[in-house]
């Protein structure tokens, strides 16, 4: 890694800089700038909202956009205080590494670095100076393979719930949504809402998990609310939901076609002679969510295994992860969803002030006592949700020799087994270095779920993965060996200022 | 009830536009990204693998697969679920890599 600091750049330093405009990164940035202190929000979007809240461009001029979306005005509150605050707004940034610097005196201060432009494309390297750090950087979808996933017209089911929001078009007409999770329902509810025909939500779990925690249910009656309305949109668009079941194959030659859907065991086992084959141009699939922790890892802070057999980060009653100065909140500490993260956000940023400014009072308020019980509360229910919805050993039935697990590096079941079986890997790592299954471009961000089942012979459900990224985004050689500049909100290659903000 | 993406957001863009995607022209709205501009236009698929020489288009939508790698105005490997259409882009199917030598 080259030496990112230059002596002669100017002063760039922040009191905060919050990578993750999404609901914990806006609350949390908020939260800290109502409280005085200077804070940088990096995005790699062009506007806020992160995945959750994720619109179309303004170009595309939409009157209603919470059409596309669940309570919205939670969403125009956070980007009011936002913008009414100091935040100093970067889109268009791609964090790739965060670093510590020490000035031999004690004084620690964290160099964020990013890469420039919608797809991180421009060669304008950047980084940002900050005395401390929160890490809201969300999630990414988990996948499971079967064979034929790796067809067009097979996409993930938050991707297609992104392609909408963002694109306003949808993968095909006829779609069925598949996998596992809470986010299926949402997704079907959306897509079926702006015009697809939603022949069926496939769901691999049953719902029974939930109704052995009666008392957790009642605590929040938010989220049940949320799940009447997507059970009463479905009704109403005719969708079906299956549960215990799970699309199996897919097929087609240049585009899916159909789907083989299968009943399942409890253990995920495809039940034989259970299998139909129904016809579709698209499937939107997807096992739930995983926390995007790689910035993290990278400065050590400590992990842990989630319910859901996730890895996310150790964090403290007030969103501290393990490394001073490093604060998380959302999805990072596990998945939990839109309100908890905004929970949190603001909590931290209340937490990262108190700190910095040394006036401890401010995190014994009774708004940080109400903050933290919402918080235990809501994550008490996203625990019975993820174990709910956790993937059963026995998915990986339904592969056959010639599925291809790694998508990037087209590495196959039959490799995987065989690095496994023959040459003795225990681990994704292993295997990784055996077979080459997530080191292609995605850095088995798509594959690493199913990679650590396979390696650990199907005796756990999901292990945690101990991936690490040494970049969190890929960066290029030519963006590596330029000098960095500071960040500033008004160069011209920087994407111009969120105008969804500022339109309110 | 919607019939369209666009009825349901009810969305007024400006005028749309033209790209070319393998030489056939395909119509884009302004702040569409390229891949939702293919979407828009039934087109799935506009890579190829390395080793299989699958076709491949977008999966996650949201810039963390990589498969939506598209060769844009000459240059490949960008990832068209992030980038936004612009007039008179030029879009070819990615073969493998996408070019001879590795990319830096
Ligand atoms: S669709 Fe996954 S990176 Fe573009």
């Amino acid at each position: 890694m080259p030496n990112p600091t230059s002596d002669s750049a100017p002063h760039d330093g922040y009191d905060l800089a919050v990578i993750g405009a999404g609901c914990a990164g806006l609350a949390g940035a908020a939260a800290a700038s109502e409280l005085g202190l200077s804070v940088a929000l990096l995005d790699m979007a062009r506007q806020t909202g992160g995945q959750f809240y994720r619109r179309p461009a303004p170009e595309l001029r939409v009157e209603r956009p919470q059409a596309l979306h669940h309570d919205w005005s939670v969403f125009t509150g956070l980007r009011r205080r936002v913008a009414a605050s100091g935040v100093t707004r970067l889109t268009g940034h791609h964090v790739w590494s965060v670093t510590r610097e020490d000035d031999g005196g004690g004084n620690v201060e964290w160099v964020v670095h990013a890469a420039t432009g919608a797809d991180g494309g421009d060669e304008r390297p950047v980084r940002v100076r900050a005395r401390a750090i929160l890490l809201a950087t969300g999630s990414y979808e988990r996948h499971l393979p079967f064979p034929g996933w790796t067809l067009p017209g097979v996409v993930g089911a938050g991707g297609a719930q992104a392609m909408l929001k963002s694109g306003l078009v949808l993968p095909g007409r006829r779609v069925f949504v598949a996998g596992s999770g809470p986010l299926l329902l949402a997704v079907a509810s959306s897509l079926a809402a702006a015009g697809a025909r939603i022949p069926a939500v496939v769901e691999a779990s049953g719902y029974l998990g939930y109704s052995r925690r009666p008392g957790v249910l009642a605590a929040n009656p938010l989220k049940l609310g949320e799940a009447v309305t997507h059970g009463a949109a479905l009704l109403r668009h005719r969708v079906r939901l299956s549960t215990r079941s799970a699309v199996t194959a897919a097929h087609g030659t240049d585009r899916v076609a159909a789907v083989t859907v299968s009943r399942l065991d409890r253990d995920w086992r495809p039940v034989p002679g259970s299998e139909h084959r129904i016809a579709c141009d698209a499937l939107a699939v997807g096992f739930g969510l995983a926390p995007q922790i790689e910035l993290a890892t990278a400065l050590d802070c400590a992990t842990r295994r989630a319910v859901d057999g996730t890895t996310a980060l150790v964090l403290d009653g007030l969103q501290r992860t393990s490394v001073p100065g490093i604060w998380a909140a959302g999805e990072t500490g596990g998945i939990g969803g839109a309100h908890v993260a905004r929970v949190e956000g603001e909590l931290a940023g209340i937490g990262v002030a108190a700190q910095l400014s040394g006036r401890g009072a401010l995190v014994r308020t009774g708004r940080v006592r109400t903050l933290r019980r919402r918080r235990d509360r809501m994550r008490a229910f996203a625990d019975v949700m993820a174990a709910a919805h956790a993937p059963g050993p026995g998915w990986t039935r339904w592969l056959t020799d010639d599925t291809d697990v790694c998508r990037c590096e087209e590495v196959t079941a039959a490799d995987i087994r065989e690095a496994v079986t023959d040459l003795g890997a225990r681990d994704a790592r292993s295997v990784k270095l055996l077979t080459r299954a997530g080191m292609g471009w995605c850095q088995g961000r798509m594959c690493g779920a199913a990679v650590t089942c396979l390696a650990a012979s199907g005796g756990e459900s999901v292990p945690p993965s101990a991936e690490r990224r040494p970049f969190a985004v890929p960066i290029t050689l030519a963006a590596l060996s330029s000098p960095e500049s500071p960040a500033d909100a008004d160069a011209p290659s920087t994407a111009p200022p969120d105008p969804a903000v500022t339109d309110d | 009830m919607a019939r369209t993406p666009a009825e349901l957001a009810a969305a007024r863009p400006g005028p749309p536009f033209e790209i070319t995607v393998d030489g056939r022209p395909v119509t884009a709205l302004p702040g569409q990204s390229l891949a939702a501009a293919l979407w828009a236009a039934g087109i799935l698929a506009w890579r190829t693998t390395r080793i299989g020489g699958r076709p491949r288009g977008a999966f996650c939508g949201i810039g963390q697969c990589y498969d939506c790698l598209a060769t844009v105005n000459g240059r490949p490997n960008r990832r068209a679920c992030l980038l936004p259409a612009r007039a008179g882009d030029v879009v070819t199917t990615q073969e493998g890599h996408g070019r001879a030598e590795p990319d830096v």
